[in-house]
């Protein structure tokens, strides 16, 4: 029986997420006592997954994969398990992983269980813990059936160093066909994107205008991090949707969350929880911001940035 | 058109969270429940439609007696119909499988669940409707059009959009973007009365085993207290996030 892991690529190379994946895909094979499969469509640096532990890793070089859609994915990965013996598949928590994931499920009839945040700790029944609620509480979950599909949550298990000597095995799949067709991709390029950023610098209502917002960039520029902001924010047209974080939002699971003039709405809180550090900057001190955070200071934004951008840089 | 909405009963965002029975089992004591908010965007989506695209909107729970308040709610916002699938809601797969008996004996045109529900945040409804159902499946949906059997659809990816054209019968993740959050109908008295008159129909569930059952619930544990640094010792502060943290 094996490890099957998708990892994840754009624009040929892999990206961070599909380390972490290996790296617990790895770790879990050992627990099981089998190998471990990664698969990748289109990828030009694979062979890197050896650094992980990769037994075995596959391409798939196929031209009606070159635009991600998660029927065509999902019924190629489904090839792929049905000439392996897997027992386990991994994802990660990226938009993509979650969109391929339940739809593979289905069309594979396996249980699937998602934001998954430790190894599992029980094999037999098999057990995992499981956040849920937004957050505020987590939960050992046992997953019953056959094959079994797993997603982690970004950043809650890390990237482990592991030998590895997997051969490259190249796969032709036969062709998926499917009616909807991909007609265009808008994306920011040279922009750290909210998902994959280690440090995620946000703010609020306090920044009183989007014209103060450069201040806000540079920060983020300085910490190579991507920039977020909160609802009122985004609703009052101040910022775009895409960088809207929260309940309604897109969910942040950084290492570092820097929350600047955020009061902390708990539907606010309830997108950002996952995020290992969070730092608020308030003029209020009585900001509910400050009772979720690690560090605080009380000042006004105006003053604290441009110091803190200017301290930064002299570092 | 038919469209069914696949509405989720949740504990509201401010509610507190507890657990009972050796903390195997939610709290509902107390809780106040409201339709999820994704599935709200979904349904706000399909009554529209019902003027664009002469649509006929059905709206679906998988849940016990408790939750028909919130499908009167959605009759009220202007849902032709609702159907209660009468059995515990107990994990998104077993909840799938009910819906996708039904939809075996009522074809729908499109699908619309919400992208995740504020519960257990899984997001799996939708995608395993589709992949049971072999339909067209777009998540995260911030935009959609359908005009003669084809729907133009625009999904949020990392960093920016992707729009997709495909045909019917589609399954979609709603999110806010399909609508915005001032869009939401709150109903009228008009529409609540009305709501009395429509159908509420409760169909015996199938009873499917559950594939993931919880054991036990923990909270995480409490945070410690907020290390407050003054505003000119920022020195203080990067130094604690470089050398305590580790995050810089």
């Amino acid at each position: 029986m094996s490890v099957l892991v998708y990892s994840e690529s754009e624009n040929g190379k892999l990206k961070k997420s599909s380390f972490e994946t290996a790296s617990y895909g790895k770790a879990l094979a050992e627990k099981l006592g089998s190998k471990l499969i990664c698969v990748s469509f289109n990828c030009s640096d694979s062979e890197l997954l050896n650094k992980y532990g990769a037994d075995k890793i596959i391409h798939v070089g196929n031209s009606s994969l070159k635009e991600f859609t998660a029927k065509t994915y999902s019924h190629a990965l489904s090839q792929v398990i049905e000439d392996e013996d897997v027992s386990v598949i991994i994802l990660s928590s990226s938009a993509d992983a979650k969109y391929l994931g339940a739809y593979l499920a289905g069309i594979t009839d396996s249980s699937y269980l998602s934001n998954v945040v430790e190894l599992p700790e029980s094999l037999n029944p098999f057990i995992v813990r499981r956040s849920c609620f937004t957050n505020k509480a987590f939960s050992s979950t046992e997953i019953n059936g056959g094959l079994k599909i797993i997603s982690i949550s970004s950043n809650s298990y890390g990237i482990k160093e592991n030998n590895g000597d997997g051969i490259i095995v190249n796969l032709d799949l036969n062709e998926v066909s499917t009616t909807l067709k991909v007609s265009n991709v808008e994306k920011q390029s040279g922009k750290v994107t909210i998902a994959d950023a280690d440090i995620v610098v946000s703010a609020g209502r306090g920044l009183k205008g989007p014209e103060n917002w450069h201040m806000i960039e540079e920060l983020a520029d300085v910490l190579g991090a991507a920039t977020a902001c909160s609802k009122p924010v985004s609703d009052m047209g101040w910022r775009p949707h895409s960088e809207h974080v929260g309940q309604t939002g897109k969910p942040v699971a950084s290492n570092l969350y820097i929350a600047i003039g955020i009061s902390g709405a708990i539907q606010h809180l309830a997108g950002i929880n996952s995020s290992k550090v969070k730092v608020v900057i308030n003029s209020d001190p009585e900001a509910p911001f400050f009772k979720a955070a690690d560090y605080g200071v009380v000042g006004d934004a105006f003053d604290v940035i441009p110091a803190l951008i200017n301290k930064l840089k002299a570092r | 058109m038919n469209i069914l909405v696949c509405i989720s009963n949740v504990p509201d965002t401010t509610s507190k969270i507890n657990f009972t029975d050796s903390d195997s089992k939610f709290d509902k004591n107390g809780v106040q429940f409201i339709i999820n908010p994704n599935d709200e965007f979904g349904l706000t989506k399909a009554v529209w439609m019902k003027d664009s695209n002469n649509a006929s909107v059905t709206v679906l729970t998988v849940g016990d007696s408790s939750a028909e308040a919130i499908l009167r709610k959605c009759l009220a916002i202007g849902a032709d119909k609702a159907i209660r699938i009468d059995c515990e809601a107990k994990d998104a797969y077993s909840v799938a499988k009910e819906i996708v008996s039904h939809c075996e004996s009522v074809k729908y045109d499109l699908i619309i669940c919400g992208r995740e529900s504020i519960d257990y945040n899984g997001g799996l409804v939708p995608g395993l409707l589709a992949g049971y159902l072999n339909y067209n499946f777009v998540t995260n949906c911030v935009s959609l059009e359908i005009e003669s059997e084809k729907a133009k659809c625009a999904r949020e990816i990392s960093g920016g959009t992707e729009y997709s054209e495909c045909d019917l019968p589609l399954v979609i993740g709603a999110q806010k973007g399909l609508v915005e959050e001032s869009d939401l109908i709150i109903p009228n008295m008009r529409g609540i009365m009305m709501a009395r008159q429509k159908p509420l129909d409760v169909n015996k569930a199938q009873n499917i085993n559950s594939r993931a059952i919880d054991k036990k619930f923990f909270k995480p544990d409490e945070k410690s207290e907020v290390k407050l640094v003054k505003s000119d010792e920022l020195d203080k502060l990067i130094d604690l996030l470089e050398n305590e943290a580790k995050v810089i």
